[in-house]
């Protein structure tokens, strides 16, 4: 199984919830513990197991950019757009 | 556990990052509002096509008010609903710019419904993304031309009922019956499946104005969280439960030149 | 150059087109249409951008979109079709961006008529558009200067980034005179760094009258208002005639200045000493020449094509040092020379002379 993570903007993020709720591997939760400078609870990435598989879904989800997506390189392609990276590039 | 960029694997690359035409500015919109998915999206479109440093982008007044503030592109901010019109100056006399205007359902559909027609008629080589989700944001959700049957809004707070209200308007529909038209399709950002098919939507939309075919537009279904006064998550359902029958997505207009790009 | 008998919308169309307007939007709407249609195909022959609008409301909002690009822009309309615009021209004089609008005034209020008419001295000097600012406004009272000042208010426009509104009556837009046109100026080439033509290797521009901090609104309009005090102090502008020993001073402008000259001329040929004051630019209003002379007038007559408009500015430049009568003619009428030649009498007549002082300086 590839690998991959992500990297929150915990400052950017507004707490909206939608990337929990799309992510396949169920690694992201709204931090409950956590505010942040604008008083929004942040998501986070709760991965002990690497369950991440770079899949870039959630960041096709957040409305605010918040979420910088990582995966192995035998597997990195363009993620986001993959019927892009076939026409464009 | 906080996954910072400097945390990460050497041996891992970014596949995924805020694309370069989209301001590193914090938006104004409401947590789960689609409106930054549209703005990512455009963004993304821009970046690929490499249209960023050509683009003039044309505000709207509504909620995405700012939109100048989050691209990196050369910006403006029309009267309510005049956007296509002051889109049609800006590239009429610079006619190999990429003019794009971004509109919500009350802007366009509304105050602005003869100026979008008239381009569309005019075939103007303008892109137009079209935010309709049903109510007016800005000013706190009032009835917008768009809202549905029934739908609740603070200006129609029994109901839209069509003896007073008469009947959401398909701008999509209406303007493909327009010659000018090149590219009217309608899409939705209720789930990340649309989101795909709206992002290809955009480029297509760009494309057709960089090959000066004539009018483009992109309706894009939307959610309004806090007007709607449900949940992000329940929003995007909303949209699919109560939006999709009335407001069908699918290609409106395509001009057979279009499908070559 | 020579004269040429000239319509007063084409010349002012021409006048344009020499001084390298670059876009055009406008609409169709007596008594200004001419100036649209000889644009149609004059713009289209130079291959510079010329389009009917769906409406005036549009064409302002193109007007702004082509002046946001850094060229020399303009529309033209008359009366009701301005007061579609007003919120357009808002938005354009809270963006710095150079703009030239052209008022061909017909009668109203309402549907009104296609009578030159004056009538909409407030609305183009004192609210073209909601907020705090006022667009520069030449009035020309010929052909001629229709001309002239259409070449200047785009030189103004740019110099100050502001907008400035040609506001000719009905008569001047229909009349047919002689008149030189000045040679053809080169649409320019490069444009302002301000312009909006896409961040190519330079930071984003942005465009916008929106200022949601009050205090960066408030600063803005300082700004506005410095640039306003500047105008008014440099670009004062009027004409007279016989004021050099003047009692009463007639005042009007445009086409009501125009015919007061030759009532004016028959008051002199008739013994009584009257002048002329034209003003050219109705804002910034030509209150200092006003203001001087009234120092030395005893009474002043205001004519004009409405139901007294300029006569506040009047009053408001001589701050009540001599009387102000007023003689105008509403709904499209134009005053006649004799009319006017009346009304100076009845002025003149009412004037009343310092009495010759007594040895012991007491005034009788």
């Amino acid at each position: 199984m590839t690998s991959g993570t992500i990297s929150i903007d915990q400052e950017r993020c507004k707490g909206c919830g939608l990337c929990p709720i799309v992510c396949p591997q169920h690694v992201i939760k709204i931090a409950e513990d956590q505010l942040n400078t604008k008083g929004y609870h942040p998501a986070q990435l709760i991965d002990p197991e690497h369950a991440c598989t770079g899949c870039a879904i959630c960041s096709l989800i957040c409305p605010d950019v918040c979420i910088t997506v990582f995966r192995e390189p035998h597997r990195a392609r363009m993620a986001a757009v993959p019927e892009l990276s076939k026409e464009v590039i | 556990m906080v996954t910072l960029i400097e945390d990460v694997p050497a041996t891992m690359q970014v596949v995924y990052q805020r694309p370069e035409s989209l301001s590193c500015v914090s938006t104004h919109y409401c947590p789960g509002c689609t409106h930054g998915i549209a703005h990512r999206l455009l963004a993304e479109a821009l970046d690929e096509l490499g249209l960023r440093d050509r683009t003039i982008l044309v505000a709207p007044v509504g909620c995405s008010v700012f939109a100048y503030n989050y691209f990196e592109v050369d910006g403006c901010e029309a009267a309510h609903g005049r956007a296509p019109a002051m889109a049609t100056g800006l590239k009429r006399v610079q006619p190999d710019r990429i003019v794009v205007t971004y509109q919500g359902d009350g802007d366009l559909v509304s105050i602005g419904a003869a100026e979008i027609l008239h381009a569309a008629a005019r075939g103007e080589n303008i892109t137009t993304i079209f935010v309709n989700n049903a109510v007016y944001g800005m000013t706190g959700g009032q009835m917008a031309p768009t809202t549905l049957l029934g739908q609740k809004t603070t200006s129609s707070p029994f109901g839209r009922n069509v003896s007073s209200s008469g009947y959401p308007i398909r701008m999509s529909e209406l303007l493909s019956q327009l010659d000018g038209t090149a590219y009217i399709v309608r899409r939705s950002l209720h789930d990340v499946a649309h989101i795909r098919k709206a992002k290809k939507a955009i480029v297509t939309a760009l494309k057709a104005q960089m090959h000066g075919l004539g009018f483009s537009m992109v309706e894009l279904l939307s959610s309004c969280p806090t007007n709607w006064g449900i949940p992000a998550d329940q929003a995007l359902n909303w949209i699919a439960e109560n939006m999709l029958p009335y407001y069908p997505v699918g290609d409106y207009k395509v001009h057979p030149e279009v499908t070559t790009l | 150059m020579s004269r040429t008998l000239l319509k007063g919308n084409v010349a002012i169309a021409e006048a344009a087109v020499r001084a390298g307007l670059q876009a055009y939007f406008g609409y169709p709407i007596t008594p200004q249409t001419e100036l649209l249609e000889y644009l149609a195909s004059r713009m289209v022959e130079l291959d510079r951008v010329f389009l009917q609008a769906e409406s005036e409301v549009a064409a302002i909002n193109m007007v702004y979109g082509a002046a946001c690009s850094g060229v020399r822009a303009m529309t033209s309309s008359s009366s009701p079709g301005f007061s579609l615009m007003q919120e357009g021209l808002s938005y354009i004089a809270a963006s710095d961006v150079p703009c030239v609008v052209v008022d061909v005034m017909r009668g109203g209020p309402g549907l009104g008529n296609i009578q030159p008419s004056q009538a909409d001295y407030f609305q183009v000097t004192r609210s073209a558009g909601h907020g705090d600012y006022h667009p520069i406004v030449l009035a020309p009272a010929s052909v001629q200067e229709a001309i002239d000042f259409t070449t200047l208010a785009f030189e103004l426009a740019e110099r100050y980034r502001h907008l400035v509104i040609l506001a000719a009556d009905g008569q001047i837009g229909q009349m047919m005179e002689p008149a030189e046109l000045p040679p053809m100026q080169s649409a320019r080439e490069t444009r302002p760094e301000w312009a909006l033509s896409g961040a190519n290797g330079r930071k984003k521009n942005v465009i916008t009258s929106l200022h949601m901090q009050p205090e960066d609104e408030e600063a803005f309009n300082q700004k506005i208002q410095r640039r306003l005090a500047k105008i008014r102090q440099v670009e004062q502008r009027s004409v007279e005639y016989w004021t050099n020993d003047a009692e009463l001073l007639v005042i009007g402008y445009g086409t009501a200045g125009r015919i007061a000259y030759t009532a004016v001329e028959r008051a002199r040929e008739m013994g009584m000493k009257v002048g002329l004051l034209r003003p050219q630019t109705l804002w910034p209003f030509p209150e200092e020449r006003i203001s001087e002379l009234a120092d030395e007038i005893q009474s002043c007559l205001v004519v004009e094509m409405n139901a007294g408009q300029m006569i506040e500015d009047v009053r408001l430049a001589t701050s009540g040092q001599v009387p102000i009568e007023f003689f105008g003619r509403m709904g499209g009428m134009i005053p006649m020379p004799d009319e006017i030649l009346n009304a100076i009498e009845a002025s003149y007549a009412r004037i009343t002379r310092p009495v010759a002082h007594h040895a012991n300086g007491v005034r009788g």
